[in-house]
């Protein structure tokens, strides 16, 4: 499925209080072709975990029926790990305060 | 209670699906899951909704309690099996909630929604119709539960263990990083307490780490298991987790829950805080 068209990434950031949120989410996709416009199948049954600076668990999510996630963290460095049948992925990430780190991770 | 008798495997769970003395329950902290999809025959409780009083806060009342169990057929000799998200967090509060209304057999599923899903085992979406049945809770067992003003007075004397991530017991976040930052008034954690986050009790696929390594985790972090043990977190879920681990999994009998956790706590006028790590 291509969601050319839909907003990349994670949920929906409106009612986000930004300012005071570093806000890191994004989407888990199967199949498909990574080329900067999300596309393949959500993967709504993906395990999302978010690992801080030195690899330590701080938090985990089930993607939503879009395949989607978000986490609140705060700034700095964090490693965004995806676990799904078959499949583990890990994305490091720069969080910041007021700018939303936005995924698009294929598995 | 040992981990024979606390715990079952999904192979268990997959051979005991048509067992009608077994009742699956699946309780998440996102509630959607379950409408996802969820094992064979599990009926689902909400943990705001069916497990919280709504007006003041507290457990629901015994009565309510029986009238929820009565409500899903499981009776006073039902085998009560426990899984969900989140590495079975909600699932291990709810198993504490049972114990302290005295259910005789309930045990956790190893892994819990998460093992099951990432096996790639069938979830179904149908929601099974059960008869309803009339359920005899006991009396509150508190010696599993710890109050406010026991916690204060058992710094320094106890242990307390802070099971939340190194983040919120430095005072860097007020709540877990997937929730906004909401929690008590002030950030910290209470002055003596141990951080040992419930997730180093687990393996990255929800299954909970060996006897050995647990018992280690604890020790090495300093607790003494020949002390009383009080475990906090943010709102006495993810300590509900731990709770199971040192009580069920280690055998250890003198081990409390404090569920007003740190949304209580660090609400409190004048009682004493740390900050860092």
């Amino acid at each position: 499925m291509r969601t050319c068209g839909a907003t990349p990434g994670g949920p929906d950031l409106a009612g986000v209080d930004l300012a005071n949120q570093t806000v890191i989410q994004g989407v888990v996709l199967r199949g498909g072709v990574s080329d900067g416009v999300p596309n393949g199948s959500p993967v709504d049954n993906a395990y999302v975990r978010l690992l801080d600076s030195t690899g330590e668990f701080t938090a985990e999510v089930p993607t939503n029926l879009e395949g989607q996630f978000r986490f609140f963290a705060a700034p700095g460095s964090w490693t965004v790990v995806v676990l799904a049948h078959g499949a583990r992925e890990e994305v490091k990430v720069q969080g910041q305060l007021g700018t939303p780190i936005d995924l698009v991770i294929h598995i | 209670m040992s981990r024979a008798t606390s715990l079952v495997s999904t192979e268990w769970v997959q051979e005991n699906l048509s067992n009608a003395n077994v009742v699956f329950v699946e309780v998440d902290e996102d509630t959607t899951l379950y409408e996802k999809g969820h094992i064979e025959g599990a009926i689902t409780f909400h943990w705001r909704e069916d497990l919280q009083d709504g007006l003041i806060r507290d457990l629901i009342s015994k009565e309510k309690f029986e009238a929820l169990l009565s409500k899903s057929g499981i009776s006073n000799d039902s085998t009560v099996v426990l899984y969900g998200g989140n590495n079975n967090w909600f699932a291990t509060y709810a198993f504490w909630y049972f114990k302290i209304y005295g259910h005789q057999d309930v045990r956790l599923i190893d892994g819990g929604r998460k093992l099951w899903e990432l096996k790639g085992l069938p979830l179904v979406t149908q929601v099974p119709a059960r008869t309803a049945s009339r359920y005899v809770a006991k009396d509150r067992d508190n010696s599993i539960r710890a109050f406010r003003d026991q916690v204060i007075a058992s710094i320094g004397v106890k242990n307390i263990v802070d099971v939340r991530s190194p983040a919120e017991f430095s005072g860097e976040l007020a709540a877990p990083a997937h929730l906004p930052q909401e929690g008590g008034q002030i950030k910290g954690h209470i002055p003596g307490a141990k951080n040992i986050p419930w997730s180093k009790a687990a393996n990255e696929d929800g299954t909970f780490k060996s006897n050995e390594e647990l018992s280690e985790l604890y020790k090495a972090a300093g607790v003494d298991f020949a002390k009383e043990t009080i475990a906090y977190c943010r709102i006495g879920e993810r300590s509900a987790f731990s709770w199971f681990v040192l009580h069920e999994l280690l055998d250890l009998q003198n081990v409390t829950n404090y569920d007003g956790s740190w949304t209580e706590y660090g609400s409190l006028v004048g009682v004493p805080v740390a900050v860092g790590a």
